[in-house]
């Protein structure tokens, strides 16, 4: 289970998180969605100690992660698969070596990280593209390397962030798709960042929205979608005013 | 004004505070062998064939001038056998070192401040640490190391090259026959020319390969950072390469 407890985190004197608190519970997927600029991106990677909290901490199994020391996160992060809003692949690397690049971290041999690396680029209907580098691949398919990357390593958790931003619709349904793919084939708990409603509805078990630094309002789909909360309202509809 | 003074001081403070972290940070690295050991010998193999052509160039032209001045400078006053003395003694101590550090400040030093610095701004550090890789391991202690390692050995071939640039310079244009240039070569040389030198250069080696890394993991912002960041891993780097250079003169001298 992921925890985040009264975070609070600021920037150059400019407060981001306020106070957040979240539970997101064992196998399920939650979908933090907000406006540009809220912190979503800021509480993602305080899940695996990218960033240090101001106050309040994340909890991941029991573990408050800002207490853990170098070995401790490493010990973390090995159980959490993370998906970049660009991806963010080792452009001086082939498809399959970012893949292999977390698995050779385990000490796995080298069969069976070839065996995983194929499994998960076959996951996101990649097979084939082991050799090319990540410059000869479209935006769709890029994302796509980063969830094989994360999927790869056979996390507990996988977070996402803004897995469909800048893409067009149907390739953004495939990430969709491709998400929840991966929660029913791997079981694993999932956080995703995103504004894109669409996708909030489709891979989300529980939406809750990040308003002015904490959690404006959490429910299922159905509840967010009927919210009388003016805010979050006027955020699910894209209304202007 | 106190205020400016004060807001510089804090700033000063906290960026030998980063540096403090970096080298300790750094230091923990080092226990992780299994990863830095294989990446050294690929950033060993990029620095050497990436700045031996550089270094060689600028030593072998220094070379030249090197003879043609000394024979300029003694001549009627100094025998002209002195000419190896000075071509020798130059390289050794002075000339090889410094010459093809700054030369390879900029080549090295901004090409990895711009290396790490857009690694930086595409998260490509921060997903190096997701998947439980030490960026100070993976990245940092490979190029300093490698930087260490090869820039005594870079210099020595500079050096060579100088020396074999003035002696065909004393054959061909000074009518200084090769026993004579020999001759001066031999005249003061002290074991410690040599150790000097190359001890200097593995001090440069690794002050430009740690400036690069520590400026390039700083970059933020995009495009824009990236060259802020190439740029003043250059000029940091050779600042320092000079202060260096006169604090072993002072210790060692």
């Amino acid at each position: 289970m992921i925890e985040f407890q009264d975070l609070h985190k600021a920037f150059d004197g400019k407060q981001v998180l306020q106070g957040l608190s979240l539970k997101v519970r064992d196998a399920e997927t939650v979908v933090i969605i907000g406006y540009s600029g809220t912190g979503k991106s800021v509480a993602l990677k305080h899940i695996v100690g990218l960033l240090h909290p101001d106050a309040g901490d994340v909890i991941v199994d029991g573990q408050a992660v800002s207490t853990l020391d170098r070995d401790g996160l490493t010990q973390l992060r090995q159980g959490i698969g993370y998906v970049f809003q660009f991806a963010a692949l080792f452009d001086s690397m082939t498809v399959a070596e970012n893949l292999a690049l977390g698995l050779k971290k385990r000490r796995l041999d080298d069969d069976e990280i070839e065996e995983r690396v194929s499994e998960a680029l076959a996951l996101v209907d990649l097979s084939g593209t082991g050799d090319r580098m990540p410059a000869e691949l479209s935006g769709g398919m890029r994302k796509r390397v980063g969830i094989a990357r994360a999927i790869a390593l056979r996390p507990r958790y996988i977070l996402y962030d803004e897995p469909t931003t800048g893409l067009d619709p149907v390739t953004s349904a495939v990430i969709d798709r491709l998400m929840i793919r991966t929660r029913e084939h791997l079981g694993v708990t999932g956080v995703v960042v995103t504004h894109d409603m669409r996708s909030a509805y489709t891979v989300g078990d529980r939406v809750a929205m990040l308003y002015e630094g904490r959690i404006r309002q959490v429910g299922t789909v159905a509840e967010i979608q009927e919210t009388g909360d003016p805010v979050v309202r006027q955020f699910i509809e894209g209304r202007a005013e | 004004m106190i205020q400016a003074i004060g807001r510089r001081s804090i700033s000063a403070i906290e960026s030998a505070g980063r540096f403090g972290h970096f080298l300790m940070d750094m230091g923990r690295g080092l226990r992780d062998v299994r990863t830095w050991g294989r990446l050294v010998v690929v950033q060993m193999r990029r620095i050497g064939v990436d700045s031996l052509p550089v270094a060689l160039f600028i030593a072998a032209f220094t070379g030249v001038v090197l003879a043609l001045q000394a024979s300029y400078t003694f001549t009627g006053a100094v025998p002209l056998y002195f000419v190896g003395t000075l071509v020798g003694k130059t390289m050794m101590l002075e000339l090889g070192p410094v010459l093809a550090g700054l030369a390879l400040a900029g080549r090295v030093g901004a090409s990895m401040a711009a290396e790490l610095g857009t690694m930086k701004v595409t998260e490509q550090v921060d997903a190096l640490e997701t998947l439980a890789y030490d960026p100070q391991s993976y990245l940092v202690i490979p190029r300093v190391l490698a930087g260490t390692l090869m820039f005594p050995v870079i210099v020595a071939f500079a050096v060579a090259t100088g020396i074999v640039t003035g002696w065909l310079t004393s054959l061909v244009l000074l009518d200084l026959s090769t026993p004579d240039f020999l001759k001066g070569l031999r005249l003061f040389y002290v074991f410690k020319d040599v150790w000097f030198g190359l001890l200097k250069s593995a001090s440069f080696g690794f002050t430009i390969t740690l400036i690069g890394c520590i400026v390039g993991l700083s970059t933020r912002g995009g495009a824009e950072g990236v060259g802020r960041s190439t740029t003043r891993a250059v000029v940091y780097a050779a600042i320092l390469l000079l202060v260096l250079d006169a604090f072993w003169a002072v210790v060692l001298l």
